[in-house]
């Protein structure tokens, strides 16, 4: 069942049916695999499933040729959320590339923590976080895609906030607490999580790429996501305190133009898109079109 | 969870090289088929997990008539099932024959 | 132990700190004659894109300034600010900032130690708590991901059975104890004794790798993730 790369939905697609259409055919060569059993040791006292690669795939493989470590999660797998062997394995991937010098891709797909293993989820957040900044300070590439069902919620946004860039489809979605965790917090006024059209206004994959949360906005196809890959890949490679002071700069500015926004059109229009309203129906190359003349952007500084 | 264990009778051996192929995602409604190419040529086994208990009979069935339409001799099939149905099963474990079949990259 | 009690304990000749909206800014000298830097999210403040960006400003300012000294960051927050305006400006990028910016401090020379006398939960710990070389916490201080009836609600599981299968395993439930059996917390401080002395103790410990998965094994409350995380770096390291 060899997917065709040109009709294969990345919102539809398995963790492992990306991977193979996304890097060079035949190049992917999988670390603690399937066969390998490495299921999750919490799981059993909730009496829950168990998946042989704990909900995420990891491994080598090429890009265009070039070597890459890539990570992908399974976000239909316990919502992709972030377990003890499931971080470990990415945690091991990152420290590897460090090692290696490679570059590496991660696919999320995750709502964050998984809860029956939440200490040792929130761990491997921290140890990511700490694995990303080590890699990126010794001249690598940490390259986050997001557009899959689960989004990018919890401890993967904060990991998506470390990377170097971040490729994002419309059906992406990237936001620390989620609507259900902000609506059951803060009440049904502050955050309705059922009006999905606030859910994308506020997190979604074309207000993230307008606010400068994203870099590379994308369709919903394999082949738009390789091509983003291969453009991330060439952009500067650094970590260092000169970034994070342009960053510093950057968000600061960000609270001046949009702290007084109560809605993702707000921002829009802060930005001076001519037609907030109309952003979210737009097709990629219109919003490509208008977004070009306004976004923020976060280049070398993030 | 509950554990089951088949042997099958395996009409013929599973075709192609490759030693292992995976389909499927532990999720409601769904599973996931390991198959790896580690037994004798006329042998055919598969293991479950499943959390639902009691469909022992249905999995034989299920078992049985996928080794009598499917060459999968030699191989060991490792299931964790989410819940799914019958003919899903069905379609996981000829997916995963389909998969292992394939000729190597 | 109150702020006031941690800070004179740490700081017994004196400190220049204040605090303001929650957040807390200034110096103490340590036994050695140096200065510490002092940061802290303290009153049980929820930690959002303001207390975050002005957290990372003031680490910034310190990484680039002459200086060597450490940042000691004292902890009692709440979790992230959970607001749809926190999440509309991108608290992601702001949480992710802080967190880089105490891991390049202390890449740069500056020893960074947390040290958690209050609460501190989900995003707001993995920005503090988890981002600083060490993390020193004092008995009574509750740490966690998620609270017990939280997590009833969204795994639909009746509290009680939560609670029970808690007591068989440290992976899950908030507390000091599970977050130190599972390696988030390097050393638990004794509050009767000199915290300046302790801390003290700590800085005199080089710092290094990375050590979280390794203690988690240790102490019984990770018994993968070490290994795990070896395995990856064993198998990509063969051609």
């Amino acid at each position: 069942m060899t997917p065709s790369s040109s009709r294969l939905s990345w919102l539809e697609a398995s963790a492992r049916q990306r991977l193979a259409v996304l890097v060079d055919p035949g190049s992917f060569a999988e670390f603690v695999g399937p066969e390998q059993r490495e299921l999750s040791p919490h799981l059993g006292l909730f009496d829950l499933p168990e998946q042989f690669d704990d909900g995420i795939v990891v491994g080598r493989a090429a890009l265009g040729g070039a070597p890459v470590l890539v990570a992908a999660q399974e976000g239909r797998f316990m919502g992709g959320a972030f377990g003890e062997v499931h971080g470990a394995k990415l945690v091991g991937l990152l420290r590897s590339a460090a090692r290696q010098k490679h570059d590496v891709l991660i696919l999320f797909d995750t709502g964050g923590v998984r809860l029956q293993e939440a200490n040792a989820g929130e761990l491997a957040i921290g140890e990511i976080i700490r694995a990303i900044v080590e890699l990126r300070r010794g001249g690598n590439r940490v390259i986050g895609l997001i557009g899959g069902r689960a989004g990018c919620y919890g401890g993967g946004g904060l990991i998506a906030g470390s990377c170097s860039t971040l490729i994002v489809s419309e059906q992406g979605r990237i936001s620390i607490s989620g609507p259900e965790v902000i609506e059951t917090n803060k009440g049904v006024e502050e955050f309705d999580s059922r009006d999905r059209a606030l859910v994308w206004r506020t997190m979604g994959g074309k207000h993230r790429y307008l606010i400068g949360g994203a870099d590379l906005f994308v369709d919903d196809d394999p082949a738009a996501f390789r091509e983003a890959v291969e453009a991330a890949l060439r952009r500067p490679a650094r970590l260092d305190l000169a970034i994070l002071e342009a960053e510093q700069r950057r968000l600061q500015r960000r609270l001046q133009r949009f702290g007084g926004a109560r809605d993702g059109t707000d921002v829009w229009s802060i930005l001076g898109v001519g037609d907030p309203a109309a952003i979210p129906s737009l097709a990629t190359d219109e919003f490509l079109r208008q977004a070009a003349d306004c976004r923020e952007t976060a280049d070398d500084a993030r | 969870m509950e554990r089951l264990s088949y042997t099958l009778n395996a009409a013929a051996p599973a075709k192609g090289s490759r030693r292992q192929a995976i389909t499927g995602v532990v999720a409601s409604g769904n599973l996931e088929v390991l198959a790896e190419r580690v037994l004798p040529p006329d042998t055919c086994t598969v293991d479950i997990a499943t959390a639902a208990h009691g469909f022992a009979a249905v999995w034989q069935a299920v078992f049985s008539d996928f080794a009598a339409r499917h060459q999968a001799g030699g191989l060991r099939l490792s299931i964790n099932d989410g819940g799914a149905r019958p003919d899903t099963v069905a379609l996981r474990l000829a997916q995963v024959v389909r998969l292992i079949e394939e000729p190597e990259a | 132990m109150t702020l006031a009690e941690v800070l004179n304990s740490l700081f017994p000749t004196g400190h220049d700190t204040t605090v303001k909206d929650g957040l807390l800014f200034g110096t103490g000298p340590l036994r050695d004659g140096d200065m510490a830097h002092v940061l802290g999210v303290v009153d049980n403040t929820a930690l959002g894109v303001e207390g975050a960006l002005a957290l990372a400003g003031r680490v910034l300012e310190i990484a680039a300034g002459p200086d060597r000294d450490p940042i000691l960051m004292v902890i009692d927050s709440s979790s992230q600010r959970m607001s749809r305006r926190d999440e509309l400006l991108g608290l992601n990028e702001y949480l992710a900032h802080l967190a880089k910016a105490l891991m390049l401090a202390e890449a740069g020379g500056h020893r960074t130690i947390g040290l958690l006398y209050g609460g501190s939960a989900a995003g707001a710990f993995i920005a503090t708590a988890l981002s600083t070389g060490a993390l020193a916490a004092l008995p009574g201080a509750t740490p966690a991901v998620m609270d017990l009836p939280s997590m009833a609600r969204v795994t639909k599981l009746p509290l009680e059975v939560l609670q029970a299968k808690a007591k068989a395993t440290p992976v899950f439930a908030p507390g000091l104890e599970n977050l130190a059996k599972t390696g988030a917390v390097h050393q638990t401080w004794d509050p009767a004794g000199s915290l300046a002395d302790q801390l003290a103790a700590l800085l005199a410990v080089p710092p290094g790798e990375d050590v979280r998965d390794r203690l988690g094994r240790e102490r019984g409350g990770r018994p993968k993730a070490a290994e795990i995380a070896a395995r990856v770096i064993e198998e990509a390291g063969r051609v």
